[in-house]
């Protein structure tokens, strides 16, 4: 697989380590009542979509960015990547 | 049609007339007691219990394909009850001891050969956690031994005992520990099932599940609406999809692992050898091709098929392990779709629905946990209790921080 870097043009997955959905990038907040319950459900439960999946890769063998990828994971077709920090201004869909 | 060396005698003699399918085909009835999703070997057994020990009789198994197309006819065929945790242990043994009476109990010939398993040793470490699990296993009477370096060099003298990075200090037998034909598993099954009247009915895909008022009434499928009083979706690689159909989320991802089968050569490789550190695990098929497999992708993948890199990585650690594996021929390589929990551990509760059953996150072991999974989600079913060999398989027990995480990777599937 290639992922096209925003940066970097296109890149071997290698050089990639994978954490998974990208909703990752929206942790609840600590202070909340229902916190306890929040973050169950963040650090254990998943869509797990057939189909469009966005997602994180860590560009460790490269330039260090996290990227988030969208990606069919029924074809393993690659539609996009974005910058994550560029991401968290905008908000995960 | 009962299996004999009588009858195979008596068919050879009369050109062989007399043989008749193994199960019906029916088409689907408008409602059953209970309608198991998906006929991959945990289905089947789950179906094949519920007839044979606790005599439920009105019983179907839905299945969206063809038998046995699922990850039940994909894996590696190792069967073994090696764990250590005392949430698992005690289960997978449940399993092995239901692996040695299975062909007696199904009729059916499905190939289990209790060859042995050997995890190897690499460090002074390593050894004491390897002894440690081998006490595991003693208190679950799995056996085990604990095999020093020169008795492995009697038994495997093929591997690289001095390899630099990762040389072989010992390793861990179980002699009870082997493989089986896997698809043998699930027609073993689905015949003794439909032998005892349950209805498996192929090509009939679940699209739905119609529930009222928290209720569970009946699924909605490629072949109309079907009736049930409870319904439990064994579905493994689809897990995530199926479990969505009724609104919930699961501590789940599905990833894809690959498998590999050589040429066919001469008896080898006499049973299983792990080398965990170099991610690569290997045996012999009856016909001759050596069956081996490595690590998962690492992503989220629906596609039943893998990627080079990793095919790359399981080649280089079989070379490693046993350079001679370089001259053979790779036949072929697959992959196929497995639901990995966030644990590492299955899943096998009740759900918040009233009447939906769930039993998956079988990630990458599940084909030696077949015939105990059957039997306790069958026991399940049929009793409304968890059998005492799973009570630590809920769905709550991440809410709960009762995590059975056998290899310690923490929440993160694609690292189990
Ligand atoms: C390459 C590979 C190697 C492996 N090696 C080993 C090993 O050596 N030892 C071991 O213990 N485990 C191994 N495993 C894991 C093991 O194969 C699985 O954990 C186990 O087989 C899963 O249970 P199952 O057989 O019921 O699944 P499956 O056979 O996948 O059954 C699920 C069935 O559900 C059906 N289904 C899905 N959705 C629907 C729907 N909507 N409606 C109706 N039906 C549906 C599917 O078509 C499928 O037939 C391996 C897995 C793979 C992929």
């Amino acid at each position: 697989m290639l992922i096209p870097h925003p940066l970097l043009g296109l890149r071997d997955a290698q050089e990639f380590t994978y954490l998974g959905d990208a909703s990752l990038m929206n942790r609840p907040d600590p202070g909340a009542p229902d916190a306890e319950a929040a973050f169950c459900d963040y650090v254990f439960l998943r869509d797990n979509p057939a189909g469009v999946h966005r997602e994180l890769w860590f560009h460790e063998q490269g330039d260090r960015s996290w990227l988030v990828v969208t990606r069919n994971t029924l074809t393993h077709e690659i539609l996009g990547a974005e910058l994550a920090a560029d991401v968290k201004v905008g908000g995960v869909k | 049609m009962r299996f004999s060396g009588f009858r195979v005698v008596k068919e050879a003699l009369t050109g062989h007339k007399g043989w008749t399918p193994l199960w019906r085909t029916p088409d689907p009835k408008p409602a059953y007691d209970i309608v198991i999703v998906g006929g991959g070997g945990h289905g089947l057994a789950t179906a094949f219990y519920l007839a044979k020990t606790f005599g439920r009789l009105n019983v179907a198994v839905l299945e969206k394909g063809w038998l046995g197309s699922g990850n039940i006819g994909r894996n590696t065929t190792i069967i073994r009850s090696n764990y250590l945790l005392p949430g698992n242990e005690p289960f997978y043994e449940f399993s092995m001891k239901l692996w040695e009476n299975l062909e007696q109990d199904t009729n059916f010939n499905s190939m289990v050969s209790q060859r042995g398993i050997i995890n190897l040793i690499h460090s002074d470490a390593q050894r004491d956690a390897y002894r440690r699990r081998g006490n595991a296993m003693h208190l679950a009477g799995a056996g085990g031994t604990l095999l020093s370096r020169d008795q492995l060099r009697d038994m495997v003298p093929f591997l690289n005992f001095d390899n630099a990075r990762f040389p072989i200090k010992g390793g861990l037998l179980q002699p009870r520990a082997g493989t089986a034909r896997h698809d043998g598993v699930a027609w073993g099954y689905a015949r003794g099932a439909d032998m005892r009247g349950v209805d498996i009915i192929q090509n009939c895909e679940v699209t739905g599940f119609r529930i009222e008022s928290g209720k569970l009434c009946g699924v909605e499928t490629s072949r109309g609406y079907i009736g049930a009083r409870k319904v439990g979706v064994a579905v493994a690689g689809s897990s995530g999809r199926v479990m969505a159909m009724a609104g919930m989320r699961l501590p789940i991802e599905s990833h894809v692992l690959q498998a590999f089968v050589s040429e066919g050569l001469k008896p080898t490789v006499p049973g299983v050898i792990t080398f965990g550190a170099g991610h690569f695990y290997v045996s012999q098929s009856d016909k001759g091709g050596l069956v081996f497999g490595g690590d998962i992708d690492g992503y989220n993948s629906y596609a039943q098929r893998g990627n080079l890199p990793v095919v790359e990585d399981v080649l280089e650690g079989g070379m490693a392990l046993m350079p001679m594996i370089g001259r053979a021929r790779l036949l072929r390589a697959w992959g196929g779709v497995m639901d990995m929990s966030m644990d590492g551990s299955p899943i096998i509760d009740k759900t918040h629905v009233d009447g939906l059953f769930f039993n998956g996150g079988w990630c990458y072991g599940g084909f030696k946990a077949t015939p105990a999974s059957g039997f306790a989600f069958a026991h399940l079913l049929a009793t409304g209790r968890p059998h005492e060999t799973a009570t630590a398989y809920r769905l709550d027990r991440f809410s709960r921080g009762h995590v059975i995480d056998e290899k310690g990777a923490g929440a993160q599937p694609n690292l189990h």
